[in-house]
């Protein structure tokens, strides 16, 4: 009998979506826990008590955490025939050094430019879109960043399109105008199931961060 | 034809020890580059564009960088012996999370040790302490981290201890009283000749970091 999957998550989380993605790449049937953040279940803190973050993988009652760390499990577990990560070990690298790169680069910078004004916001939307210009050099001419397959540096950057809207909105920052080729990506993977059903409303998730700012400066 | 792989390196960075561990524990023979990291070469700046950083691992012309992913690349690699990560998903994913925590912890929080003073010093002091009791209570009774042998978290996480003692005189605390099996722990890997070949010694990276202290003005 398969063993339980369930996904501890938070609907505006980057981190939460990849992994919606991988599972979803992989026909994983799963069960998602939307957890209150400002409210963390007892099984959050018992599952993850080390960073008390999701999103939370649980795979038979066995807890995987980190988003990159669970993509990967995702990748090892199911689906041999549709990995997510090259199987020459060069590649291999280099996807991980790409992930990774989103994770140390790309993500601090939004975090900066979403809630930051004046000279920092500035100073962040420059860095964002230097940011996104290396990934673009990276992806080149290619469908995906693996090439013609969907893979793991793609389930890594692709929810960060869900702050297309946010950004505009926020800093004035027109990613279309500044990163076409980043956009068009991401479009081509919008086209994919699993990933349109991963991401949410570009609207909503503007207007949920608003919400929160307010909360955070009322605080 | 034989394999060329040449590691561009720093003696005292603990990224690099984690490197030079595993190369050896696979019987890798390989060039080792020490870089200026105040000069530095154009190998480097080709290799690593992007950060900039050591270690680089080029492989045959062709460069693997962070620390880590050039631990999965070794392991990759040359698999035909010493096994670096269980061939278990869940294990694997445990080491990757343990080794995650050491990345985002230990380097950060040591810094603060002997750049600050006062009132950050003691949190700094206080969080390392707690961080490397987690990682006590995650070896439990096992010999290694690996189990009976040196396995992927035992190389990430050892290389640190050729900056206990730096830490420990700066911050005013021993860590073998806070964390005996910890430090029972590293003196077994210490006994393994490709670990203590590859590690500096302390007492070196005492002074490194004093001069290190003298040139940026720290007191």
């Amino acid at each position: 009998m398969a063993k339980e999957v369930i996904l501890l998550d938070f609907w505006p989380s980057l981190f939460g979506m990849r992994t919606r993605i991988a599972l979803r790449e992989k026909g994983v049937e799963f069960d998602t826990r939307e957890e209150d953040l400002s409210n963390k279940s007892p099984l959050l803190l018992k599952m993850n008590p080390i960073h008390k973050k999701i999103p939370i993988l649980i795979h038979g009652g066995k807890p995987i955490c980190e988003s990159l760390i669970i993509v990967q499990y995702i990748d090892e577990t199911w689906g041999h025939e549709s990995s997510l990560l090259p199987s020459d070990p060069y590649e291999h690298a280099h996807a991980r050094f790409w992930a990774d790169y989103v994770d140390k680069k790309l993500y601090p910078a939004l975090r900066t430019l979403r809630y930051s004004t004046g000279e920092a916001q500035e100073a962040a939307k420059k860095e964002y879109i230097e940011c996104l210009k290396v990934l673009e050099g990276e992806l080149g001419d290619k469908t995906y960043f693996g090439g013609e397959r969907f893979e793991y540096v793609d389930v890594s950057l692709i929810p960060f399109y869900s702050w297309l809207y946010g950004l505009e909105a926020l800093a004035n920052l027109s990613i279309k105008e500044e990163c076409p080729k980043f956009v068009a990506w991401a479009e081509r993977c919008m086209q994919r199931e699993s990933v349109a059903k991963s991401l949410p409303d570009q609207y909503k998730l503007y207007e949920f961060h608003l919400e929160r700012k307010k909360k955070l400066q009322t605080q | 034809m034989a394999d060329e792989v040449i590691l561009l390196d720093f003696w005292p960075s603990m990224f690099g020890m984690r490197c030079r561990i595993a190369l050896a524990e696979k019987g890798v023979k390989y060039e080792y580059k020490e870089e200026d990291l105040r000069n530095k070469s154009d190998l480097l700046l080709r290799m690593n564009p992007i950060h900039k950083k050591i270690p680089v691992l080029v492989h045959n012309g062709k460069p693997v960088c962070e620390s880590l992913v050039i631990l999965h690349y070794i392991d990759e690699v040359w698999s035909d012996k010493c096994p670096l990560l269980p061939s278990d998903p869940y294990q694997r994913a445990q080491a990757r999370f343990w080794a995650d925590y050491i990345d985002k912890k230990f380097y950060d929080l040591g810094r603060k040790l002997w750049t600050t003073k006062g009132e950050e010093q003691e949190a700094a002091k206080k969080e390392l302490i707690d961080s490397l009791k987690l990682l006590e209570g995650e070896l439990g009774d096992k010999p290694f981290y690996g189990g009976e042998k040196l396995g992927f978290l035992d190389i990430a996480l050892v290389p640190f201890y050729t900056w206990f003692y730096a830490y420990e005189t700066f911050g005013n605390f021993s860590i073998e009283a806070e964390c005996p099996k910890l430090i029972a722990w590293t003196k077994r890997c210490l006994e393994i000749e490709n670990v203590s070949k590859s590690l500096v010694e302390p007492q070196k990276v005492y002074d490194f970091v004093l001069q290190l202290k003298k040139a940026l003005g720290i007191e």
